[in-house]
């Protein structure tokens, strides 16, 4: 439907490129060890990383090609993440414009 | 020699007839199931982990097992054993599905507001990151780049996760 998934962690690319050839995952993995990108969406979760570390909290943004931020999940709960459904129902609506 | 008593002199609860309380062991199985199930099965359906219903019938059915093992430990203590291990293994059950609750609705929710962050129908901050080629990828890129030949990107989706560090 056009549009594509993008993931952003802390992870250096060697970590994420282990990830996407363990898991299969075709979509592009970027890497943003100094968190430059996750606090300019305010995405940071300080300390909770191993030792300590600064990393992304769980948070989703729905970009459409003109830049405009359309839909966001900004879960309170590590253990309730967005659903391929919602992100697809989110999806199609962009897709539909 | 207690073979030589006669049986009158006997404790009730202390015959050699008094069955194994199967009950109270099968609840403590259930509720420790039912607490060590979640990650590895029922984490992984979003029905069954947003709401872990399914952990929580797991623990109302231990519980009736523990209650009804109990009843018979010491409601029917002449035919049934059970008086000491009955409690105990209720004990575990019961901090099994206390940890369970401090677990699910506590430890996950431990995470910053994000009021800051950029609002729909705001422009999404653009970046500059490395993707896992080396290769710098900007979202201006990312939004221009076609899919295929004949699909146009319509969005991208970011999605930041905490990573494996």
């Amino acid at each position: 439907m056009g549009v594509k998934p993008v993931a952003i962690s802390v992870d250096s690319p060697a970590e994420s490129r282990d990830l996407c050839h363990k898991a299969g995952y075709t979509y592009p993995f970027l890497s943003d060890p100094n968190t430059e990108v996750i606090r300019r969406y305010d995405v940071l979760h300080k300390g909770a990383g191993v030792n300590g570390h600064d990393i992304a909290r769980p948070a989703e943004f729905l970009v459409d090609s003109a830049g405009t931020i359309r839909w966001i999940n900004l879960t309170d709960d590590l253990r309730v993440r967005a659903r391929p459904d919602q992100m697809l129902q989110a999806a199609s609506a962009l897709a539909s414009h | 020699m207690p073979q030589d008593l006669p049986t009158n002199t006997t404790p009730p609860d202390a015959g050699p007839k008094r069955s194994p309380n199967a009950a109270l062991w099968l609840g403590c199985l259930i509720a420790l199931f039912a607490f060590l199930s979640y990650i590895p099965i029922f984490a992984k359906y979003p029905s069954t982990r947003d709401m872990p219903w399914a952990n929580f019938l797991l623990f109302a059915l231990a519980l009736v097992f523990l209650l009804v093992g109990l009843r018979r430990a010491f409601g029917q203590s002449n035919l049934y054993r059970g008086k000491i291990a009955g409690p105990i293994l209720t004990t575990i059950s019961v901090a099994a599905l206390v940890f369970f609750c401090v677990s699910i609705f506590s430890l996950g929710k431990h995470l910053p507001p994000s009021t800051q962050a950029p609002k729909v129908g705001q422009k999404a901050p653009d970046f500059a990151l490395a993707d896992t080629s080396g290769a710098t990828v900007t979202l201006a890129s990312l939004l221009s780049t076609p899919i295929t030949a004949s699909q146009p990107t319509k969005g991208v989706v970011l999605i930041f996760y905490r990573g494996y560090w």
